[in-house]
């Protein structure tokens, strides 16, 4: 039988939690909120904690939960699809390829681009990066990869094609892409 | 037939969210081995990954 977590083991990994919910949410407020109930969760729960995967891993099923539950109330307050932004976005990522679907501009080669994660500017480039991502976009981009989900349980919790999925995730990557070169592999390189 | 470097970003997209086709393959392999651009932007799909989750762990 695996001890119960301990309270000040917890509240430790409030960090990376607020971090991990940051990432989805794009609201302090809501990845507050989220974090909080997430603690609170465990806290009350701790003797159900079974020892099974490390304590972050059990934390951070639980905030996916709450995580979810947010996304569901703003999915309901801001209905996915349909709007104007949704044209403009096909018209940003139309506009990086030519007629003839080449790329208009020649990627940069990033170099060994892993030597930037030593770099505290280069992460905060990358913040910014993701924060233009347009919100529908970027939902769906970090439902994918901060959360693990499958484009399946994408489509299913958000109501939409699995076509639609795969091309928002495909806006997010050229344009997350793009975005870096601009802001920070360009002109880097030697 | 090779697809555009456009249709080569969607499928090297999609590889990243499910297994492709044979024929899905063959085509990428083919405007791969041509094409030094998507190349690179193979190489940088793969980065953007790594960098989410690193992000997302605090490393």
């Amino acid at each position: 039988m695996t001890p119960a977590p301990r309270p000040e083991d917890i509240e430790k990994e409030r960090s990376y939690l607020l971090r991990y919910a940051l990432l989805q949410l794009r609201s302090p407020a809501q990845a507050e909120d989220a974090v909080q109930e997430t603690l609170l969760a465990a806290l009350e729960g701790r003797e159900r904690f079974s020892g099974k995967s490390s304590l972050r891993t059990w934390l951070t099923g639980i905030l996916k939960h709450k995580v979810i539950d947010c996304l569901r109330r703003s999915g309901r307050e801001q209905p996915l699809t349909g709007n104007d932004d949704d044209r403009s976005e096909a018209d940003a990522v139309d506009a990086l390829f030519a007629e003839d679907g080449h790329w208009r501009e020649m990627p940069a080669d990033w170099g060994n681009p892993a030597g930037a994660f030593e770099n505290s500017r280069f992460w905060t480039a990358f913040e910014l990066c993701l924060q233009r991502l347009p919100a529908r976009t970027a939902k769906v981009f970090t439902m994918r990869e901060v959360m693990d989900m499958t484009t399946d349980e994408i489509c299913q919790e958000l109501a939409i094609t699995t076509t639609n999925c795969w091309v928002l995730l495909h806006r997010a990557r050229v344009t997350l892409r793009e975005c870096l070169e601009m802001t920070w592999f360009d002109g880097q390189q030697p | 037939m090779i697809p555009s470097c456009k249709q080569a970003s969607v499928l090297l997209s999609q590889s990243q969210d499910r297994p492709l086709g044979l024929i899905e393959r063959l085509r990428l392999r083919a405007h791969l081995a041509i094409c030094e651009r998507c190349r690179r932007v193979s190489t940088q799909f793969g980065f953007l990954r790594t960098a989410v989750r690193r992000y997302r762990d605090g490393e």
